[in-house]
């Protein structure tokens, strides 16, 4: 036995070492190769969009960000209105969106019986996996004749006489515009912030909820003032996934929004965002500034969730060092 | 868990919290059967525990000891299928009983797990954490019950510098101390205790050993251990747990040295166990 064993060590082990470490290298290099082309497409994409506008960036310079002008006829583009479209219909979906998603996941995880909650669960992950278009349709041709005959003139009865307020609510109620593409985006939001949540939630551990449960607390008591905290990091980033979902979504904001290049306070009047001006209008772009400007529109939108995305890991690591625990 | 606590946060906030004179902590457990669905893990437990004493409950793995502290506080509503029979006095009231204030109840009878479980807040907070539930106290009298409570669980000279740190930042026999703490600022009548030693290293333990020997003044403990040294040493009285019932009780100097029953021989000799 001991002359065996010898006998491989000497004869094999030098060989099948070799081998071994030109697998690695093979191994090593295709990982770094696979992670390169992550910053490699980044940039790739920021160089391409920003050569192709060029000419938009040329002509307006930062003068882009601020105009809301948008003049295919005199050749005069300006993101603002654009700008304000998405970032007003994404706060409002988030507004709607996440303490919506917060109670389903409490419901989820704490109160609903299983036989109950499995069911619920499937139901919410089977809407994330609707196409976009189809809530496009169903906004269109469902819910903006339903907000146009009951729900803005609701509204505008409720709030019309209150200094301010009124003005969110002023104009035609016309069923198509900011509040119904707030709305959409809440909806397509919900399933993803939900599930995400759902997730972060069951990872409380259960002597927490016992120790609060312990101190006296109701349910309530536990989830808001143990189980939130515990899990805010995780909370925090599906809110952010959210985010960057809502602000790029297009083709159901496209249906439901009404396309108009201006700004207006009322919830009820049309708009567009940076995504369904592309949508729209990359058709139709037939000189160079037009489709410079578009496409400037979209490194606009990349650099915003660029911004988002790094806003979001300043506020996770800030929270990390103050507080402790959790996720 | 739906009951409201409209009975503690109406009255006025000067009451704040003080124990009734009446209140030792004394519990009698009468014919207490547990079932985890339609199995049946404790049989026929009855149990005489003396206020402001500490009583220890020892047994095998799995013979029943933390189910049943898990029942004097109700924390095992929590979960659906859990379900008892019998009676629980606490000073002469049925807390099993269906008008019971689930929430007074926690307050008077606190709870320390085998992990320890520090809210994810800082330590301040996690101390203020029942008074806030139960009382609306002024900032002033809030400090001053925190530092009463950290010094009632002999920790406020090392988080005294560190108050407004998170709790989970300390270590574990501190984190355990600091639950402690939280408990004792509602000024509860019993303690129950779940293996609290069990995460924590061997000077801590010492620590909390210490601690419970002079709680008992002021609180009634009842603490499950697996260990029978440490039942010895801190306890007055002693139940032996075995298969969901209760063998035998009794003094935990009588208990240990002259046991009544073969079965409680066996194990505190280390014959199974």
């Amino acid at each position: 036995m001991p002359f065996g064993r010898s006998k491989r060590a000497s004869m094999g082990l030098p060989l099948s070492k070799t081998g071994v470490r030109r697998g690695d290298a093979l191994f090593h290099g295709a990982a770094v190769a696979a992670a390169a082309l992550v910053p490699v497409l980044m940039a790739g994409l920021f160089v391409e969009l920003a050569y192709g506008s060029r000419l938009s960036l040329e002509k307006f310079g930062f003068g882009f960000l601020v105009s809301a002008a948008w003049n295919p006829v005199t050749g005069n583009y300006g993101a603002a209105s654009s700008i304000y479209g998405s970032l007003v219909s994404t706060a409002m979906a988030l507004i709607i969106a996440i303490p919506l998603s917060l109670f389903i996941a409490l419901f989820l995880v704490e109160l609903a019986p299983p036989r109950l909650a499995r069911p619920v669960s499937g139901a919410i992950e089977l809407l994330a996996a609707i196409p976009s278009i189809i809530y496009g349709m169903w906004g269109l041709f469902v819910l903006a004749p339903f907000l146009a005959d009951h729900v803005e003139p609701a509204l505008q009865a409720a709030f019309g006489h209150i200094p301010v307020i009124r003005a969110l609510f002023a104009g035609p109620p016309m069923g198509i515009g900011m509040l119904p593409a707030g709305l959409i985006l809440a909806l397509m939001v919900l399933p993803f912030t939900t599930a995400l949540m759902r997730d972060v939630l069951q990872l409380v551990p259960p002597v927490l909820k016992e120790a609060a449960a312990g101190m006296g607390s109701t349910t309530w008591e536990v989830f808001r003032k143990v189980m939130i905290p515990y899990g805010r990091r995780g909370l925090i980033g599906a809110g952010f996934l959210g985010l960057s979902r809502a602000i790029g979504e297009t083709m159901a904001v496209t249906f439901v929004i009404g396309n108009s290049h201006s700004i207006s306070a009322s919830l009820l009047a049309s708009g567009n965002t940076i995504a369904s001006t592309l949508a729209n209008e990359f058709t139709e772009a037939s000189d160079p500034l037009y489709l410079s400007a578009l496409i400037e529109l979209g490194l606009v939108l990349l650099v915003m969730t660029f911004l988002f995305q790094v806003a979001g890991h300043l506020w996770l690591s800030r929270l990390g060092r103050k507080t402790g625990g959790g996720q | 868990m739906s009951t409201i606590r409209a009975s503690v946060h109406g009255a006025p906030a000067s009451a704040g919290p003080m124990p009734k004179a009446a209140h030792t902590g004394a519990i009698s457990v009468r014919h207490l059967n547990f079932y985890y669905g339609s199995h049946q893990v404790l049989f026929d437990n009855t149990l005489e525990i003396p206020g402001r004493s500490v009583t220890a409950i020892i047994g095998p793995s799995g013979c029943g000891k933390s189910t049943h502290i898990r029942v004097y506080n109700r924390i095992y509503e929590m979960y659906r299928g859990q379900r008892c029979t019998g009676e629980i006095f606490l000073d002469g009231e049925n807390i099993l009983g269906s008008s019971v204030d689930l929430i007074e109840l926690r307050r008077r009878i606190g709870m320390i797990f085998q992990a320890p479980a520090p809210f994810p807040m800082s330590v301040f907070d996690n101390v203020a954490y029942g008074l806030r539930l139960h009382y609306q106290l002024p900032r002033s009298e809030l400090v001053d019950r925190v530092e009463d409570a950290l010094k009632g669980a002999a920790l406020w000279d090392e988080v005294e510098a560190k108050l407004h740190h998170p709790g989970t930042a300390l270590s574990g026999g501190q984190q355990q101390r600091l639950c402690i703490a939280r408990a004792l600022a509602v000024e509860p009548e019993v303690l129950l205790m779940d293996e609290p030693t069990s995460a924590v290293d061997p000077v801590g333990t010492a620590k909390i050993e210490e601690l419970v020997q002079r709680l008992k003044e002021r609180l009634t403990v009842v603490i499950v251990t697996h260990n029978m040294q440490q039942a010895a040493r801190i306890s007055d009285r002693t139940a032996f747990f075995f298969e969901g019932r209760i063998v035998e009780t009794g003094e935990t100097t009588a208990l240990f040295t002259n046991p009544s029953k073969k079965q409680t021989e066996a194990y505190i000799t280390g014959r199974f166990g």
